[in-house]
């Protein structure tokens, strides 16, 4: 057992370092597009402060370009509704003081639950929450600075491949809780729901709907005595004996 | 009506963040369902990663981007650092493009 260290551990602030330089250029090319489509200059900075949220905030530029302003609401609040699960997720680790709830829950974004949620310990898990959500925050909001600043100069997020660097950095995260056997079948299986939903649902409810992997685990108990569980990859559980599961066919909202 | 837009965004969006840490003191949970809660949140990260991964819109994103998740993902499952997950994926999916693979 190691005592949490006074300071933020090493490795901590390289990772929050490297997801802080993928944020800075990715909000450069947020605050280029935005003023690209000849919204006004206080539109990103507006945006990347008050809303800070990425996803929503290119579907909302898109959308009130294209002349869509209610659109724009009501899809980027859809995209992010998942916040209010990931709400009940981090609550803890916020903690019970009211200025760090109403502060905090400013800071939430998936990067920030991702990162708190890959950390056992609760002294060090609420330490990430903070420096991870203060360091996207900054960099997400000095990388819209300098989109605007430079315009088309920032050059394409897809360039670099940083399309290709989120979707990395959050499987490198949520790794550790998949091998846990029930964690790992809800996450696949709603994975695969979101995925096949993607091109009939609007943008956002597919993602809600990979709750329904949840039902993986709600399906009646029963013992199936033939099923001989693998015990290597659970064996934290008192339950793990009724392991057996279909894959419910859950796949419509 | 722009800024109006943009702050009925914000403010239902903190609203929805608040919502969350504020009603789980609120509900009574049981121990089973607490237990959903961390996975709620794990289908929800693995939607949106596998989602970004794959998809463009309501298309499939390509073969670069894909190619360098997978690089990423690979080198996460090999308990690589996450500097180096997230570096290799952006540099696999840079590099297939500018070989003029999208």
């Amino acid at each position: 057992m190691r005592t949490p260290s006074r300071t933020p551990d090493r490795a901590l602030l390289r990772d929050a370092a490297a997801i802080a330089a993928a944020m800075i250029a990715v909000g450069a090319s947020f605050g280029a597009i935005a003023i690209a489509y000849g919204l006004p200059t206080w539109v990103p900075f507006l945006m990347s402060t008050a809303v800070f949220a990425g996803g929503a905030q290119f579907l909302a530029v898109g959308l009130i370009a294209a002349g869509n302003p209610i659109a724009a609401v009501f899809a980027g609040l859809l995209l992010n509704a998942r916040h209010l699960p990931f709400g009940l997720a981090v609550s803890a680790t916020v903690g019970p003081r009211w200025r760090d709830r109403l502060i905090g829950s400013h800071l939430m974004t998936d990067e920030v639950v991702a990162f708190t949620l890959a950390e056992p310990d609760p002294v060090r898990r609420r330490r990430t929450y903070w420096l991870i959500g203060i360091t996207l925050f900054t960099s997400w909001n000095t990388g819209t600075a300098l989109g605007v600043w430079l315009g088309g100069a920032t050059g394409d997020p897809a360039a670099l491949g940083l399309d290709a660097a989120f979707p990395a950095g959050l499987i490198a995260l949520i790794l550790p809780s998949l091998r846990d056997r029930d964690t790992r079948l809800v996450a696949l299986l709603g994975a695969a729901v979101a995925v096949a939903l993607t091109p009939v649902l609007p943008a956002g409810l597919p993602v809600l709907c990979a709750l329904l992997g949840l039902a993986a685990v709600f399906r009646p108990r029963r013992r199936i005595k033939t099923s001989e569980s693998p015990t290597k990859t659970s064996g934290t559980r008192p339950e793990a004996e009724d392991d057996r599961r279909t894959e419910s066919e859950e796949a419509s909202c | 009506m722009l800024i109006a837009a943009i702050l009925t965004l914000a403010v239902g969006t903190y609203t929805m963040r608040l919502a969350g840490v504020l009603l789980r003191d609120r509900l009574e949970l049981s121990d089973q369902l607490q237990r959903l809660l961390p996975m709620a949140a794990s289908a929800l990260l693995a939607a949106l990663a596998t989602t970004a991964a794959l998809m463009e819109g309501t298309g499939f994103a390509g073969i670069a981007r894909p190619a360098g998740v997978l690089v990423g993902a690979l080198l996460a499952w090999r308990r690589a650092p996450f500097v180096v997950v997230v570096l290799a994926a952006a540099a696999t999916a840079a590099l297939l493009r500018l070989a003029g693979i999208e």
